[in-house]
């Protein structure tokens, strides 16, 4: 082969090759390579740990499966509170681009404000990167359809379906069962709440709120594989939800219907409760909400709607309102008297009233030569002045006090309030002032500062019903609850808990049978339920002194508050009810209510028992029928009606 | 002129590694396309190679002193189409770097620029041989590169732009720049970057972003540092043997950016992990040093120089591209020799390794 002889450039050139140079070249490349071989190693072989993590949080996204929330029924498996599948819009923030652009195009899809959605941001700012914020619940069709058409342009927005709470019978034992909403801030930073996450859907109030570690169970995830856009592609595995645990209330539906329907209409509260158990039966507390309205959305004028009703509604009047027993406090009074042996022979004449301490207290009619068991059923004031005079504060107190006055009964319901009894003490340390003893007079029928709750006189006359026994109130069955959770139940709602009071049977006998009469001829005697053996006493409190109300010039408010407590049958009680009616006049009118609540109850064990005696009459039963008495129902047989 | 028998010559054990590093590109542009709309690439690529093949024979025909004489030619044809490329070019993503020729085929003239560039080094560096490099010599090679480069630059092509540059460093390498001619130019190198940077008017915002993202990749995860930071995971979670092909979860889930181009050997670490990697790296090493064999048996200088800006332009793309991939380098859109889809590419890798092909093929001549 021959130089291209028009190669003129070629021609005469002493050329030596760069040998030395190409030598280095070679030691160049050989550098170069090195280097990229040592960036390779470190990132394939000493990091690959590191970057197998990071690959796969790239490209897989957490995405929670909400548990469904544990379903409420009643001591007899019918279903109080159950959940629904809606759909919820959730922002995933490491989705997102550009917020701020985005944003006006998702309010306008999911028909929300930028406020709205910028809110709800900030309000998870402390929150881990990958957690999903809630953007808005239950949302229509039509917005579920926009975000699947946006996919692509907003990757940030992910729909979950999810369980919802709904309430079936909506304002129905809204307060014994409270109702759920979105964790608030405050709670995120209690003890109680360490595990729960901003979003996440708690129990606000009532068995919702206390059993709320049991009910909500443990939320589940998915694992789904994403590509850069989002999109999902496959999945990875699932951490399966555990569902919250169902939970059986000891609320008796047909009592609790019962007791709703009673106090329909009116200000106050109704509670019956088992009186062997501490068991609830049932729970009213008037005017009510609509537990619905705050498990999806509250609405602002719901909202307004509630924190202007003068009557609270939201307050559960059944173990929040403390107001003065008036009348049933004689009860108690009974029982401290006849513990002291200075009520047994106590004969006192009434005149419409007695001067004490040079002061005149009315009775509010002559009920002429009054012994106890008359004192009780006629309910005359005069007699328990006099029996409070001769016991003193102190030890009225005593008894009071051991019969849970002054202190929460420690329901499992949040906010008890704990009521007042007045002592020495007390008053010392609450006014730093000595007591007068002319200040145990209104004390002695349930006024001055004696305050309680409905509980607390429904428990407390339990208490004397069963003979001395006082069980710690409840709404759901001890064996529902892992007994770890039901310790810890019990030491946030402290309370006497259970406690037995000294109670001769004599003493038991006369004031049973004294408030028996109280039905039949007493102040409740136009509650009288024809065959059905049952006791109570009625209560009339003033809401304000007489000359506060003469100067008030009346109106609604200033109506006593109407009071009842009763329980059947009189002989061994497996019920007890109290009914508060605010501003209800007079006590007979809540004996009325409380007469409906116990005919309920009565009715139905004696057709339970009817059914009973058919079923074992008439063996073998064909199969498909329920037998009375399953679901727990505890089928003592001194939990029997016993006619007179 | 030519005789068939020269192709005993012919260089078979550096195609056979061209060959097969071919082989393996088209697997992965196949793997990384599969599940996108660029599927199909691979057989497009297939093309590629076969019309590179046909060229680099073609071309190992002509004898490169004929490639020599008509560079002056060739250097003005360049600049002219580089500037009808800012005239008449195809916009594409914001960049005038393409000339429409018709029938779905786009011309890069900035590609064959750089063939075209390598001659001209040659030539001119071939002329100053046997004396000393004198500032003015110095001065002129880099006006010569510089032309075509600012015109790159400006179409905005830094990536292509910056490819020209080795094949200047080679030329000086080679043709005897002193010690202390280096040290100045690195000072003005130095002084000038410095103040282009705090000016800041010679890059354009994303190109300033990038360089950003480089230095802290974390800085911008969504943007300009996210493809860093995906081509960082998806080479990292490669680990030493790879997720196996088709398997790369990073590249099939569309996280890794362009995985068929600027980011194949991302794609690649992490379907075939360290040792696959190490086998491409061991493949490009012995092509470079079979290359810079031949250059060392070339019949003259300008043989040798002609390989040697070769070899400085492949090395130099190896180096920008897979530093890049593994964050030793800033993203500049360089392509991987030989890896990375894109026909003016491949064609100019095709035509560059042609004519060294022709270099060996004369190389007993003088």
């Amino acid at each position: 082969m021959e130089l291209n002889p028009q190669t003129e450039l070629a021609a005469g050139k002493a050329e030596k090759l760069p040998v030395a140079k190409l030598h280095i070249a070679q030691y160049i490349v050989a550098a170069v390579l090195l280097v990229l071989s040592i960036g390779l190693w470190r990132l394939e072989v000493v990091s690959a740990d590191n970057f197998r993590a990071l690959a796969q949080a790239n490209r897989i996204r957490k995405v929670p499966v909400m548990a469904p929330r544990g379903r409420l029924f009643d001591r007899e498996g019918r279903l109080l509170v159950d959940n629904y599948p809606s759909v919820s819009c959730y922002l995933l923030r490491e989705q997102i681009k550009d917020l701020n652009a985005d944003l006006p195009m998702i309010a306008a899809g999911l028909h929300l404000t930028v406020e709205q959605i910028q809110a709800a941001v900030k309000r998870f700012q402390s929150a881990p990167k990958y957690q999903p914020i809630p953007l808005k619940q239950d949302i229509t069709p039509d917005e579920q359809a926009f975000i699947e058409a946006h996919r692509n342009e907003l990757p940030e927005l992910e729909t979950l379906e999810e369980q919802r709470r709904v309430y079936p019978r909506g304002g129905f034992a809204a307060h014994l069962i409270g109702y759920v909403g979105e964790i608030s801030e405050e709670d995120l930073n209690k003890e109680k709440y360490a595990f729960y996450q901003p979003g996440d859907v708690v129990g606000k109030s009532g068995v919702e709120a206390t059993y709320d570690a049991l009910l909500r169970g443990v939320d589940g995830s998915r694992d789904v594989i994403v590509n850069s856009h989002g999109k999902e592609i496959g999945q990875m595995g699932e951490t399966m939800a555990i569902p919250g645990k169902d939970i059986r209330l000891t609320i008796d539906l047909d009592v609790q219907m019962a007791a709703e329907k009673a106090m329909e209409g009116k200000t106050g509260a109704a509670i019956a409760l088992d009186p062997h158990t501490g068991e609830i039966l049932a729970l009213v507390s008037r005017p009510t909400f609509d537990p619905n309205e705050f498990s999806v959305r509250l609405s602002r004028s719901y909202w307004n709607e509630i924190l202007n009703n003068p009557d609270h509604p939201l307050l559960d009047k059944a173990i929040q309102a403390q107001l003065a027993p008036g009348s049933t406090f004689k009860i108690i009074m009974s029982y401290a008297g006849l513990e002291e042996n200075e009520a047994q022979n106590l004969r006192v004449m009434c005149n419409g009233g007695a001067t004490f301490y040079g002061h005149f207290f009315a009775c509010d009619k002559r009920h002429g030569m009054v012994d106890i068991d008359h004192a009780i059923p006629w309910s005359c004031d005069v007699f328990y002045y006099t029996l409070a005079n001769k016991l003193g504060i102190d030890t009225i107190a005593k008894y009071a006090d051991a019969l849970g006055f002054g202190e929460r009964t420690g329901v499992d319901l949040p906010d008890e309030a704990a009521g007042t009894m007045p002592s020495t003490a007390w008053k010392m340390k609450t006014f730093h002032e000595k007591w007068y003893a002319g200040e145990v007079i209104s004390v002695g029928i349930g006024q001055g500062a004696v305050a309680a709750t409905p509980l607390q006189l429904a428990r407390a006359i339990g208490g004397i019903a069963s003979g001395g026994i006082l069980h710690r109130p409840h709404l759901v069955f001890p064996d529902e609850v892992p007994p770890d959770q039901l310790e810890a139940i019990h030491e946030t709602f402290p309370g006497s808990g259970e406690k037995t009071v000294p109670m001769t049977s004599e003493n038991w006998q006369i004031i049973t049978d004294a408030m028996a009469a109280t039905t039949v001829t007493g102040t409740a005697a136009a509650s009288h339920l024809e065959g059905i053996d049952f006791a109570g006493k009625t209560g009339t409190a003033q809401v304000m002194s007489h000359a506060a109300l003469a100067r008030s010039g009346g109106g609604h408010k200033t109506v006593p508050n109407a009071w009842f407590v009763g329980m059947a049958p009189r002989r061994n009680p497996d019920i007890v009810v109290a009914v508060l009616w605010e501003n209800g006049d007079w006590g007979a009118n809540s004996a009325k209510l409380g007469a409906q609540i116990i005919n309920a109850y009565v009715t139905k064990q004696r057709r339970r028992e009817n059914n009973l005696r058919i079923a074992q009459a008439a063996p073998p039963a064909p199969s498909g029928v329920a037998t009375p008495g399953q679901n727990g129902e505890p089928a003592s047989p001194e939990g029997a009606p016993q006619s007179n | 002129m030519f005789r068939l028998s020269s192709y005993r010559d012919f260089d078979w054990v550096l195609l056979g590694f061209v060959v097969v590093l071919s082989v393996i590109s088209v697997l992965e542009i196949k793997s990384a396309t599969v599940h996108t709309k660029f599927h199909g690439f691979d057989h497009k690529q297939i093309g590629f190679l076969a019309i590179g093949l046909v060229l680099m024979f073609l071309i190992s025909m002509i004898d490169y002193h004929r490639l020599l004489d008509i560079a002056p030619w060739a250097y003005g044809i360049s600049i002219l189409s580089l500037l009808a490329v800012k005239v008449a070019g195809q916009k594409v993503l914001g960049a005038r770097r393409w000339i429409n020729l018709g029938g779905g085929i786009h011309f890069q003239p900035s590609e064959w620029v750089k063939l075209v560039l390598i001659i001209v080094a040659a030539r001119y560096f071939w002329n100053l041989a046997g004396k000393e490099l004198s500032w003015r010599d110095i001065g002129k090679a880099v006006a010569l590169i510089c032309v075509p480069m600012g015109l790159v630059l400006t179409q905005p092509d830094l990536g292509t732009s910056l490819t020209y540059f080795p094949i200047l460093v080679s030329g000086l390498f080679l043709g005897g720049i002193r010690p202390k001619q280096i040290g100045v130019i690195a000072l003005m190198v130095v002084l000038l970057g410095g103040i282009a940077w705090k000016s800041g008017k010679r890059l354009k915002p994303y190109q300033q972003a990038r360089i950003n993202a480089f230095l802290d990749p974390d800085s911008d995860p969504r943007g300009s540092g996210y493809q860093i930071r995906q081509s960082l995971i998806a080479v990292g979670s490669g680990g030493i043997w790879g997720k196996g092909a088709n398997k790369g979860t990073q590249t099939q889930g569309d996280f890794l950016p362009i995985p068929y181009t600027d980011f194949i050997f991302a794609a690649f670490c992490e379907e075939h992990g360290f040792v696959g990697a190490m086998g491409v790296l061991l493949l490009y090493f012995l092509i470079l040093m079979r290359l810079i064999q031949n250059a060392q048996t070339a019949a003259d200088l300008p043989g040798t120089y002609i390989i040697m800006g070769t070899v400085a332009v492949i090395l130099f793309q190896i180096f920008v591209n897979i530093g890049m991939v593994v964050g030793l380098m800033p993203v500049t859109g360089i392509p991987l020799p030989l890896m990375s889809y894109g026909g003016s590419s491949i064609l100019f890798t095709f035509l560059a390794l042609g004519i060294v092909m022709n270099v060996r093929m004369r190389r007993f001549v003088n």
